[in-house]
């Protein structure tokens, strides 16, 4: 604002303030939430937004599983995490490798049909995974990757937004450089390492935060996929606290372990947020 | 050693009906240690060629030897070569001592010899503050150096320069011309250097090639490409502002151009069809009506450029410039002037072919 006007300063004080607190509302009901006992829950309707004491309780609960006072045996999170955490990292990185190398060899290299093949990785840019599920499944379970960690990621590693924006940044690449690396006798392997990867940094950190998020949050496809308990993403755990029926339904715990699946994709954006921010505004060759 | 050959060299883009044939089979002999230009307008394929004797883009015909090699199917990186790109081509993500020993690494040169040469290149660059930066934190003219830097730590048989000058102001322009010459003169490596700027082709050059649509119109020293341009284009290209042509029919000693009769100082070459050239410079004047053989100049308008005075008008119709000293009275337009010639000074082409009759 270049006005400097009360009212106006007022308005969109009121506006950013109104707007956090719609973010920050849920996250500070799940904060009391697991800081309560689950009676306690259960017993004020509606739920009291004053912290309790059972914090930490409920997060060891959580984390480690075990009986609860309502007599439900609780499975642990902390593996539930480290699933998540697994395919969340190798989908990221798989995506950012496979995605650079495709679109290394689309804007470097001539071969036939390379335009073709271009527009169908391009094409697949409108397909999300919810329309090709049923045929990847068919995929995955006749590969019998039903259950493993390759079942989890590599159907969700292929991905034509991150080779697009890749293709658009190497076509930013001056082709003087391309041709100082060749007279320096950089072949296409050491061009690739030696000047686009550097180059190409700050973009590979935000497209990794943008993917790790994505890996993390998926939902559908490991609830496809998995059937073993020891193979399931946090995501579905949280879902599968949530008792149906007549079970009572320990929602300190739920809100424990949807806190915990905050923590990893929060750390992340926090820890790369200066590069990221950098990756998706900087222009400087 | 670093002498360079082009035999019949040709360069086609595309196939078939559709293809573009950029170079048209050019020859040419440089020797060792020489400094050669190439000059000519946009598209006239002189940066096709540089690129093709770096090894950048392929050879349609003909052959390109460096040293007495044939390289025509060595990869850059193998021909000897160094070059420094237009827009300096450094790579942005490391620093000015690690962009000169890049390739120097790729070679697997000792890294005590790479530090060396590198420390070397950057004393003769005045380089030397500046070794650990980045190029994003240096001036035109300091990536300029160092992408000279990064060619001479190379220690290659060739120098080729793609219009490294063109993104420099004039100051740093002319300053950065006459550290190059400085260069080759203490290096002495052959250099091979394109331009469309006819003042850093005549400044730098030990010899120019004028090329044109493909071919070369000439090759030789500047003063012979001055003196005696082989053709009409060169005539126009070559000289600012350029040669006075006009076109008419000599007959004897007198000369037929539109809208008037010229009587020549001797006789023209041959008769019939030809075109006369005379350099702005190379004619006296006086005022008003000359008399007996003077050719008159219908003034239109009078440039002041300093030291001189560029006056523009017509002979009978032709447009004709006459380049005059800066200090005299200058003549006013719609004034005539009177033109004295020698016969010395009068270059005469062929109308049809544009080639140089004498």
């Amino acid at each position: 604002m270049i006005e400097r006007r009360p009212v106006a300063t007022l308005l969109s004080h009121l506006v950013v303030v109104l707007g956090v607190l719609i973010v920050a509302f849920p996250v500070i009901v799940a904060l009391v939430a697991a800081s309560q006992t689950s009676e306690q829950i259960a017993q004020s309707v509606p739920m009291s937004l004053v912290p309790g004491d059972n914090f930490l309780a409920s997060m060891s609960q959580a984390l480690f599983g075990g009986k609860t006072i309502y007599g439900n045996t609780l499975p642990p999170v902390a593996p539930m995490l480290w699933v998540s955490l697994v395919s969340a990292l190798v989908i990221a990185v798989g995506k950012i490798a496979i995605s650079l190398l495709s679109a290394f060899a689309i804007v470097y290299f001539r071969f036939p049909f390379r335009g073709l093949i271009f527009w169908m990785i391009f094409i697949t840019l409108m397909l999300p995974v919810e329309v090709r599920i049923v045929p990847t499944y068919a995929v995955v379970s006749t590969l019998g990757m039903l259950d493993s960690y390759a079942g989890l990621t590599i159907p969700l590693i292929a991905s034509a937004t991150a080779t697009f924006l890749f293709r658009q940044f190497f076509l930013t690449v001056p082709d003087e450089l391309v041709e100082a690396a060749r007279i320096d006798g950089a072949g296409p392997l050491k061009f690739f390492k030696d000047v686009l990867l550097p180059l190409s940094a700050t973009s590979i950190a935000a497209l990794f935060v943008i993917q790790f998020i994505y890996g993390w949050n998926q939902y559908l496809w490991p609830l496809l996929v998995t059937t073993r308990e020891d193979m399931y993403p946090i995501v579905m755990g949280i879902r599968r606290l949530i008792a149906g029926g007549d079970s009572a339904t320990e929602w300190n715990v739920v809100m424990a372990t949807a806190l915990l699946a905050m923590v990893p994709p929060a750390l992340v954006v926090i820890l790369m947020q200066r590069w990221f921010v950098k990756g998706l505004v900087d222009s400087e060759k | 050693m670093g002498s360079i050959a082009l035999r019949r060299v040709e360069k086609t883009y595309g196939h078939g009906p559709k293809a573009f044939k950029a170079i048209h089979g050019v020859d040419a002999e440089i020797a060792d240690g020489e400094f050669v230009v190439i000059v000519g307008p946009s598209g006239c394929g002189k940066s096709t060629l540089l690129r093709m004797v770096a090894g950048l883009e392929q050879i349609t015909g003909g052959e390109i030897a460096i040293g007495g090699r044939v390289v025509n199917r060595l990869e850059p990186s193998e021909r000897d070569i160094a070059m420094v790109f237009q827009n300096y081509a450094l790579y942005p993500h490391m620093t000015v001592y690690d962009n000169m020993a890049y390739g120097l690494r790729n070679a697997r040169v000792p890294k005590a010899e790479i530090d060396t040469r590198v420390r070397r290149a950057a004393e003769i660059l005045e380089l030397g503050a500046l070794l650990e930066r980045k190029p994003r934190q240096l001036s035109g003219g300091q990536r300029q150096r160092v992408a000279m830097g990064r060619a001479i730590v190379r220690q290659p048989q060739v120098f080729l320069f793609d219009e490294p000058l063109s993104n420099l102001d004039a100051k740093l322009r002319a300053q950065t011309r006459i550290e190059i010459q400085k260069l080759h003169s203490d290096l002495g490596i052959t250099s091979l250097f394109v331009t469309h700027d006819q003042v850093e082709a005549m400044t730098l050059a030990q010899r120019m090639i004028v090329m044109n649509a493909g071919r070369i119109e000439q090759i030789g020293t500047p003063e012979q490409v001055y003196g005696a341009p082989a053709t009409t284009f060169v005539a126009g290209f070559i000289g600012s502002p350029p040669m006075n042509l006009l076109p008419g029919t000599a007959r004897a000693n007198r000369f037929e151009i539109e809208g008037a009769s010229l009587t020549l100082p001797g006789a023209a070459p041959r008769e019939g069809a030809l075109t006369l050239g005379l350099r702005p410079e190379h004619a006296q004047w006086q005022d008003g009506a000359g008399g007996e053989g003077s050719w008159p100049l219908q003034v239109e308008l009078v440039e002041m450029l300093g030291a001189e005075r560029l006056v523009h008008g017509r002979l009978g119709r032709a447009p004709f410039t006459l380049r005059i000293d800066g200090t005299l009275t200058p003549p006013r337009p719609g004034q005539t002037m009177a033109l004295r010639v020698d016969a010395q000074r009068l270059h005469w082409f062929d109308s049809g072919t544009g080639q140089r009759v004498a």
